[in-house]
C-alpha cells in the first residue's frame, strides 16, 4: 500500500513552478495555430441546412435550386450517406451512450438539427445554397420539456430500428441508473429529523470563444485527413471510421490549438459533414460554425431535477441520503447515464458517514438540442441538491451548516462503497482517499472571507441585506481503468527531446504541465522539451482532454515515458564512459560520474549514439491507466448582497480553496480554478437559455445569453491547499473541473442567509428572488 | 472599390468588396489572421484592431472604412527584432492565457487604452476589457498583466 506521505512534499527542479506556457508567446502574438488559420488550396465552403421544426419527419428534399447557384456543388442529404448508426459523444469505446444518431436522418428532433449538407466554392454561395434547398416536413408533437418526456401521451423521439444502447425507447428514458447501500427508507425514517426537498439546475452553454471548426482533405495516398478543434482525435478518427466504414488506417485526425472546449468539443460536430463532402467531391473542405448554430446546434449541459432526502440525528449526525433525479438529455444521448452517474458518484461520497444511501435517476429524451459533456458532467448539478440540503438540514436542527458539512464529510484514508458501485456507465472501483486536504481548504476558506467575524443582516441603508454561503466539492482525475493515455519521448543530439502525446491542451495549459513532468524526470530545462500534441499519425494514443484526466493519466504516462529514456541516457552513458551504471547520476543536461568525476553532456552522449558509437535512437513510450481515480478536493465561500426592494443580487466577494496535489504549473492550476469558478458564478446568476414556445433557443448570441465580464461579479480569491498525492505524477491530481461545482450552492445558501429566502431552481434570477420577497411580504 | 490605409505601418493599397467586413480583409485577403472572430456580431471582442487609436470590433466594421486610416492588429506588436510588446510579456508572465482565442483582441484593447493612460485605475482596466469576452480564466490574471504592463510601460519612459 502507498503511504500516506504528507513529508514527500517537496521542492522540485521544474515541477511546481511557473514556467511560461510552451505555446504563450505564439499565442500572445497572434501566430496561426488555430483550425480557421490555415487554409487549403481548392477548399470547398460547407453550410447546413437546419431544421426550424423541433420535431418532425422529412417527407421530401429539393436541391434543384440550389445546384443552380453557380459555385455550388453538392447538397448531400440522408440519401446520400450511409445509415449508421451511432453516437457522436467521444469516450472509450465501447462508449456507454446508445448509439442513436445518424450523420442525416430523415426526422429531425430539434430545432437547428442538420438536414442537408451543402458544398460550395465561397461561403457566399453556400449560404444562398442553404435558403434555396426545399425541405418538406411532416411535422410530429414535440416533447418540450423533461417533465413531458415520459408522459403516456408523449411521442416517441427514437422509434428507429437501428439504435442500440437505449434504456426505454418507447417512453423516452435514454438512461437509467440506480444504487442503493444499506436500508435508506428504514433509516430516514428512525432520523430524528427528515426533511425533503427538489431542486432544479437549468442547462448552460459552453460559449467557448472558438467556435466548432473542421477541415478535411485527402493526402496523396488518398488517407481521409481531419483538421479538427476537437477534444477527442482518437475518439474522432475510430467514429468516422465507423460512420463511412473506412479503415481506422486511412484516417488521420489532427488537433491543432484549440480555443476552448469545457466539454463542449468531446463530440463530432463538424467533422463528420466535412468528412461527407471530401468523400463525396474528393476536395478538400472547410466548416466553421456561426455562433448561433455552435450555441443551438452542439451540446449544452445536462438539465437536472433532484428529488432528495436527508436524516440526521438531534446532534448533527447525518444517517441516510436519497437522491432521485432526472435529467434532460434533448434530443440525443450523449453522455446520458455517465453525466447521471457522476452526479451521485462525484458527490454523495463526501458524506461517507452515512448508514444508508441510495441514488437513481431517469435521463429523457426531449425535443431541446442535445445535452452532452459540460465541465463538471453532473458533479454540480448534484452538488447544487446535495450541499443546500445539508445546508437546509442544519437550518432546520438549528445548527451551523459549515459544522454540519465539516463533521460529517470524508477525510484522508477513509473510503465511500459508492466508489466501487458507481463508476461511469459501469462499476468503478474501490479506493480509499490517499490525500484530502479538505478541512484545510475549508479553514483557509473561512479566514479568507472571514466566516468567524460576518454579520448577517440588513445593511445601514436597510435596504440592502447581507449574507455568507459556503459549499464543499469534490471531483475526480480520470476515468479509472477507462482511461488510458500514453506519452513518446524521444532524444535529439542537441540534448532536447521531443515529446508526442495524444493528450489534448484545450487550453488549459496541459502541453506545458507535461513538458515540466517530462523536465523534471530528465533532468533538463524545459525549453529543451519540444512538445507536439495530438495527431493520430504521429502521436501516441490518448483518449483525450476529459474527465479532469490529463495531468493525472497522460501525466503518468508522460512521467513512465521519461523514466526509460533516462535509463537509456544512463545506459548510453555508462558505454561511452565505460563506467558502471550505479555509479553514474543526471545532473542538469549531464551525465556524472559519483566515483571517477567524469562527466558528459546529454548532447555528446546523443551525438555520438547517433553518429559514431554504439550506434541507435534513445526513445521510448508509456502508458498510463488509473488504478483509482484521485479526488481533489475544495471549499467554496460567497458572500452577498440583495437589494430587498428590486431582488438584485450583488456577488461582492467568493472564495474557492481547493486540494489538488501538487499544482505542477501553480499559477496555471488558479487558473483552471478561477476559469471553472467564473462559469459556475456565470451559471448561478447570468447564463440563462431560454427556448420558445415551438423549442427553439433564443440566447444563441451573447447579447441574449450573458456570459460574465470582470464588472458583473465582486472580488474572487481562489488558493490552493497543497496536498501529495502518492499516485499522481510528483503528486498531482486534477483541478480543471473542480471549480464549476460549488459557486450554485455556495451561492444559494448565501442568498438564504442574506434574505431567508430558498432558491432551489438555478440560475437565480433577480426578478425570482423579488417575486419570492414580494410573496413573502403579502 | 479601392482603399489606402497604414496596416502596422505599413501602406497598404488594395481593392475591395463593398461589403467586404474588416475582419475579412485582414484575416482572408491580406492573411492576419491573429485577429479572430468568436461571435461576428460585436459581442465577444476576439476581434478587437486599433484604428486610429481606437479598439473598434473589426466584425462590425466595413473593410471600406478603413480607407485613410491607421491600423494595428496583434501581428504589428511585435517588433522586427523579435521583442514583444510589454502587454504581450505580461499576459505571458501573469499566466493570463489558457486557450488563446480571445487573447490577441483582449491585448488591443489593453493597447489601446495604455496608449492613451499609461496609470489605469483597477476599474478603468476592468471598464476597458468590458467588451473583450473570456471564458477560460476568470480575468483576475488578465486584469494583473494589463497593470503590469502599464507599470513596465512607466518604468520604461522614464
Amino acid at each position: 500500500m502507498t503511504p500516506l506521505a504528507e513529508e514527500k512534499i517537496r521542492e522540485f527542479n521544474v515541477v511546481k513552478k511557473n514556467t511560461d506556457k510552451v505555446d504563450g508567446k505564439a499565442l500572445v502574438s497572434g501566430k496561426p495555430v488555430y483550425t480557421d488559420d490555415f487554409d487549403a488550396r481548392d477548399e470547398l465552403q460547407v453550410k447546413l441546412v437546419r431544421s426550424p421544426h423541433a420535431h418532425a419527419t422529412i417527407k421530401s428534399i429539393d436541391a434543384s435550386e440550389a445546384l443552380k447557384i453557380p459555385g455550388v456543388v453538392a447538397v448531400l442529404t440522408s440519401d446520400d450517406l450511409p445509415r449508421v448508426c451511432f453516437t457522436r459523444a467521444g469516450q472509450g469505446y465501447p462508449e456507454p451512450s446508445p448509439y442513436d444518431t445518424f450523420v442525416l436522418d430523415r426526422r429531425v428532433r430539434y430545432v437547428g438539427e442538420p438536414v442537408a449538407i451543402v458544398a460550395a466554392e465561397t461561403e457566399k454561395a453556400a449560404t444562398a445554397a442553404v435558403k434555396a434547398v426545399k425541405v418538406e416536413y411532416e411535422l410530429l408533437k414535440a416533447v418540450l420539456s423533461m417533465d413531458d418526456a415520459m408522459k403516456p401521451s408523449a411521442p416517441t423521439i427514437h422509434p428507429e430500428e437501428e439504435a442500440s444502447g437505449i434504456f426505454d425507447a418507447e417512453r423516452n428514458i435514454a438512461a437509467h441508473f440506480e444504487m442503493e447501500i444499506g436500508e435508506t427508507e428504514k433509516i430516514l425514517k428512525d432520523c430524528d429529523v427528515t426533511i425533503s426537498r427538489t431542486y432544479h439546475a437549468n442547462t448552460q452553454l459552453h460559449a467557448m470563444l472558438e467556435p466548432h471548426v473542421s477541415r478535411s482533405y485527402l493526402d496523396p495516398n488518398n488517407r481521409l485527413v481531419i483538421v479538427s478543434s476537437t477534444q477527442v482525435p482518437f475518439h474522432a478518427r475510430r467514429i468516422l471510421s465507423r460512420i463511412f466504414n473506412i479503415p481506422i488506417s486511412s484516417i488521420r485526425v489532427i488537433k491543432p490549438r484549440i480555443g476552448g472546449g469545457f466539454g463542449g468539443k468531446q463530440a463530432l460536430h463538424t467533422e463528420q459533414y466535412v468528412a461527407a463532402v471530401t468523400l463525396a467531391t474528393r476536395r478538400p473542405a472547410r466548416l466553421i460554425f456561426t455562433r448561433e448554430e455552435v450555441s443551438m446546434a452542439t451540446n449544452i449541459r445536462h438539465e437536472m431535477q433532484y428529488e432528495v432526502k436527508i436524516g440526521a440525528s438531534k446532534d448533527g449526525k447525518i444517517r441516510a441520503i436519497s437522491m432521485d433525479g432526472v435529467s434532460n438529455t434533448g434530443a440525443y444521448g450523449e453522455h446520458a447515464l455517465t453525466t447521471l452517474m457522476v452526479s451521485g458518484s462525484k458527490t454523495l461520497p463526501l458524506y461517507n458517514k452515512v448508514e444508508a444511501v441510495r441514488f437513481s435517476g431517469n435521463v429523457v429524451y426531449t425535443n431541446l438540442p442535445p445535452a452532452g459533456a459540460f465541465r463538471g458532467y453532473g458533479a454540480p448539478q448534484g452538488l447544487f441538491a446535495l450541499d443546500c440540503i445539508v445546508d437546509e438540514l442544519a437550518t432546520e436542527l438549528g445548527l451551523d451548516p459549515l459544522t454540519v458539512k465539516e463533521m460529517n464529510s470524508i477525510r484522508e484514508g477513509e473510503s465511500s462503497p459508492i466508489f466501487k458501485l458507481m463508476g461511469e456507465g459501469r462499476e468503478g472501483v474501490e479506493q480509499i482517499v490517499r490525500s484530502c486536504k479538505l478541512q484545510e481548504c475549508i479553514d483557509r476558506g473561512k479566514e479568507l472571507i472571514g466566516w468567524e467575524k460576518r454579520s448577517k443582516g440588513m445593511l445601514p441603508d436597510s435596504r440592502r441585506a447581507k449574507g455568507y454561503g459556503c459549499a464543499i466539492a469534490m471531483q475526480g482525475s480520470g476515468i479509472a481503468k477507462i482511461d488510458m493515455g500514453a506519452a513518446t519521448i524521444k532524444m535529439n543530439e542537441d540534448g532536447s527531446f521531443n515529446l508526442l502525446i495524444g493528450a489534448t491542451d484545450i487550453g488549459t495549459g496541459s502541453d506545458t504541465a507535461l513538458a515540466q513532468i517530462a523536465a523534471e524526470v530528465l533532468h533538463v530545462t524545459v525549453d529543451k522539451i519540444i512538445v507536439y500534441s495530438s495527431d493520430t499519425d504521429f502521436t501516441p494514443f490518448d483518449t483525450g482532454a476529459y474527465a479532469s484526466s490529463t495531468t493525472y493519466v497522460s501525466g503518468n504516462a508522460v512521467k513512465a515515458a521519461a523514466e526509460k529514456v533516462r535509463m537509456q541516457i544512463l545506459q548510453g552513458a555508462s558505454e561511452i564512459l565505460e563506467e558502471p551504471l550505479p555509479n553514474l547520476e543526471l545532473t542538469l543536461a549531464e551525465v556524472h560520474s559519483k566515483e571517477t568525476g567524469k562527466t558528459i553532456s546529454y548532447s555528446d552522449i546523443c551525438t555520438q549514439l547517433f553518429y559514431t558509437f554504439n550506434q541507435r535512437q534513445i526513445g521510448a513510450t508509456g502508458s498510463f491507466v488509473g488504478e483509482e481515480s484521485p479526488i481533489p478536493f475544495m471549499a467554496t465561500f460567497a458572500e452577498v448582497e440583495v437589494d430587498m426592494e428590486t431582488g438584485q443580487i450583488d456577488l461582492k466577494k467568493l472564495v474557492s480553496v481547493a486540494d489538488c496535489g501538487t499544482p505542477i504549473n501553480p499559477v496555471q492550476a488558479l487558473g483552471q480554478l478561477e476559469g471553472g469558478t467564473m462559469q459556475g458564478i456565470g451559471w448561478a446568476l447570468f447564463e440563462n437559455v431560454m427556448y420558445s414556445q415551438t423549442g427553439r433557443m433564443l440566447t444563441t448570441d451573447f447579447f441574449t445569453y450573458k456570459v460574465p465580464t470582470r464588472m458583473d461579479y465582486g472580488e474572487l480569491i481562489c488558493e490552493l491547499a497543497e496536498s501529495y498525492e502518492p499516485t499522481g505524477p510528483y503528486g498531482a491530481k486534477s483541478i480543471a473541473e473542480i471549480g464549476i461545482d460549488s459557486p450554485i450552492p455556495a451561492i444559494a445558501n448565501a442568498l438564504y442567509d442574506a434574505t431567508g429566502i430558498r432558491l432551489r431552481e438555478a440560475p437565480f434570477k433577480s426578478e425570482k428572488l423579488l417575486f419570492e420577497i414580494l410573496s413573502r411580504e403579502v | 472599390m479601392r482603399i489606402n490605409f497604414r496596416l502596422n505601418g505599413e501602406t497598404i493599397t488594395t481593392e475591395i468588396e463593398d461589403s467586404m467586413r474588416a475582419l475579412d480583409l485582414l484575416r482572408e485577403d491580406l492573411g492576419l489572421t491573429g485577429t479572430k472572430e468568436g461571435c461576428g456580431e460585436g459581442e465577444c471582442g476576439a476581434c478587437t484592431i486599433i484604428v486610429d487609436g481606437n479598439a473598434v470590433n473589426s466584425c462590425l466594421m466595413l473593410a471600406a472604412e478603413l480607407d485613410g486610416t491607421s491600423v494595428e492588429t496583434i501581428e504589428g506588436l511585435t517588433g522586427s527584432d523579435g521583442k514583444m510588446h510589454p502587454v504581450q510579456r505580461s499576459f505571458i508572465d501573469k499566466g493570463a492565457v489558457q486557450c488563446g482565442f480571445c487573447i490577441p483582441g483582449m491585448i488591443m484593447s489593453a493597447k489601446s487604452l495604455l496608449d492613451k493612460n499609461d496609470s489605469p485605475s483597477k476599474e478603468e482596466i476592468e471598464a476597458a476589457l468590458e467588451g473583450n469576452l473570456c471564458r477560460c480564466t476568470g480575468y483576475v490574471r488578465i486584469i494583473e498583466a494589463v497593470e503590469d504592463a502599464a507599470s513596465i510601460i512607466r518604468e520604461d519612459r522614464k
